[in-house]
């Protein structure tokens, strides 16, 4: 029971392995990126797996509530709430990065990139 | 009891869809994946009693984050050309971070303990103060809005920064003079007209989505909902209808210099209601000065202004992002 309660921990540190190893071990810059997402969405889960308390509701408080409800925790989510429109943000950035790379070198390789680079 | 169930079946399909992402070396694939791993985890964050986070990633990223995805894909390659065994470093690397990780989390207080940290520092001040100074029933929005005004304002500024940033880079492409016309059916494969199904259906959502956009932005005080989610619901809106009937028709729809006037407006219309307060006499930002009678009424109306701001610049940015990929494979 008490790993249980750690599964969601388990989960994030699992998603955290695959994306790193996404973003490391791909040379292709965009899987690269989707690695990073997944690593991003990793660290939300943390964050919103800690603001759950048991036998709690959203945080939304209705004016007539009885005083004896149990609210989440709202600061987490706020953080991610945020968090996650800047991350798809910075993603944009990063694919419009991707775009240039492959107007200029005719491929979205690391690899491939880096020996161009070398030749000239 | 089924809860648990529920959050455990999701969970586990979370590290299933994360590792055929990782498996698979057709990108198309790969981001179709990225877009079921995104509504996973808004299940989940909805599970987790986080209403307004799991409306966020829904829309953001199950939805506009597989449209830029696929935008960019259109403009670079389809298939993943890394080399099937790399090097064993990344491995390793990764294999380390977890196990640091896992012997950290073995410590964790488990899922829900209200006697956990986080539970018992600043978060039941929030709880208990927000229906006595800001009133509004959305707690998530109140702290979002005016307790840390500050914050959302910077986030604000970072999107537009990198919209700023995706507009340098990819650039209003102008039409080369010399550029060859479309054919007829080069224009019609350029859009999802030739399908009669997807065009009928998806054109009856689009009001739908746009109002349900509007919903939450003004009704983000008292249910799940917010400027975040709101801009994104309809750039959402926008950008699907952009796809049923070519790009162009959506530019026609939303012009771009209504779409960047949409950017700058927002994070203007912010920070001048924080300048607004300090000119009532009160501090940037503290919403209780706009109204000299009632400091709650005040902060209702500061909440309204700055969520509108909010929505109105995450609009713009997202509408602006997808015309800059869309527009860069005319050429």
């Amino acid at each position: 029971m008490q790993l249980l309660g750690l599964y969601n921990y388990f989960v994030f540190a699992t998603l955290l392995m695959v994306g790193l190893y996404c973003v490391l071990a791909r040379t292709n810059i965009i899987k690269s990126l989707i690695g990073l997402s997944i690593f991003q969405s990793a660290v939300f889960l943390l964050y919103i797996s800690m603001d759950k308390v048991d036998g709690g509701t959203a945080p939304i408080i209705p004016s007539d509530a009885p005083p004896d409800i149990i609210y989440a925790n709202p600061l987490p989510q706020v953080l991610i709430l945020t968090a996650i429109v800047v991350g798809i943000s910075t993603t944009a950035l990063g694919l419009a990065v991707a775009v240039r790379i492959r107007e200029a070198y005719g491929t979205i390789e690391e690899d491939k990139i880096q020996e161009m680079d070398r030749e000239q | 009891m089924i809860t648990i169930i529920f959050s455990l079946f999701l969970l586990t399909m979370l590290v299933l869809v994360a590792v055929a992402i990782l498996r698979t070396d057709n990108l198309f694939t790969a981001v179709m994946l990225s877009g079921i791993f995104s509504l996973i985890m808004a299940a989940n964050f909805f599970v987790l009693d986080a209403a307004d986070v799991a409306l966020t990633e829904a829309v953001i990223g199950a939805g506009i984050s597989t449209v830029l995805f696929l935008g960019a894909l259109a403009l670079t390659a389809e298939k993943d050309r890394s080399p099937p065994v790399g090097s064993v470093v990344p491995l390793i690397s990764a294999v380390a971070l977890g196990s640091v990780i896992i012997y950290a989390v073995m410590q964790a207080p488990r899922l829900g303990d209200p006697k956990a940290v986080v539970h018992n520092h600043v978060a039941p001040w929030y709880l208990e103060k927000t229906p006595e100074l800001i009133d509004v029933p959305n707690v998530v929005t109140a702290v979002l809005a005016s307790f840390r005004g500050y914050d959302t304002l910077g986030e604000v500024f970072v999107v537009f920064i990198a919209c700023m940033g995706v507009m340098a880079l990819l650039g209003r492409v102008r039409p080369r003079k010399d550029s060859i016309k479309l054919t007829e059916y080069e224009e019609r494969s350029r859009n999802l007209r030739h399908h009669l199904i997807p065009r009928i259906v998806g054109k009856m959502l689009v009001p739908f989505i746009v109002l349900f956009g509007l919903y939450v932005q003004f009704h983000g005080d008292f249910g799940p909902g917010g400027g975040f989610q709101a801009g994104a619901l309809v750039a959402a809106g926008v950008i699907l209808y952009s796809l049923l009937e070519g790009d162009w028709r959506g530019r026609e729809l939303v012009p771009e210099w209504f779409s960047s006037l949409l950017v700058a407006a927002g994070a203007f219309l912010y920070a001048s209601v924080g300048v607004a307060c300090m000119v009532m006499g009160g501090r940037f930002l503290d919403y209780s000065a706009l109204d000299s009678h009632d400091p709650v009424h005040g902060q209702h109306l500061g909440i309204l202004l700055v969520e509108l701001g909010v929505g109105m610049t995450v609009t713009g940015v997202m509408i602006t992002i997808f015309h800059a990929f869309a527009r860069r494979g005319v050429r």
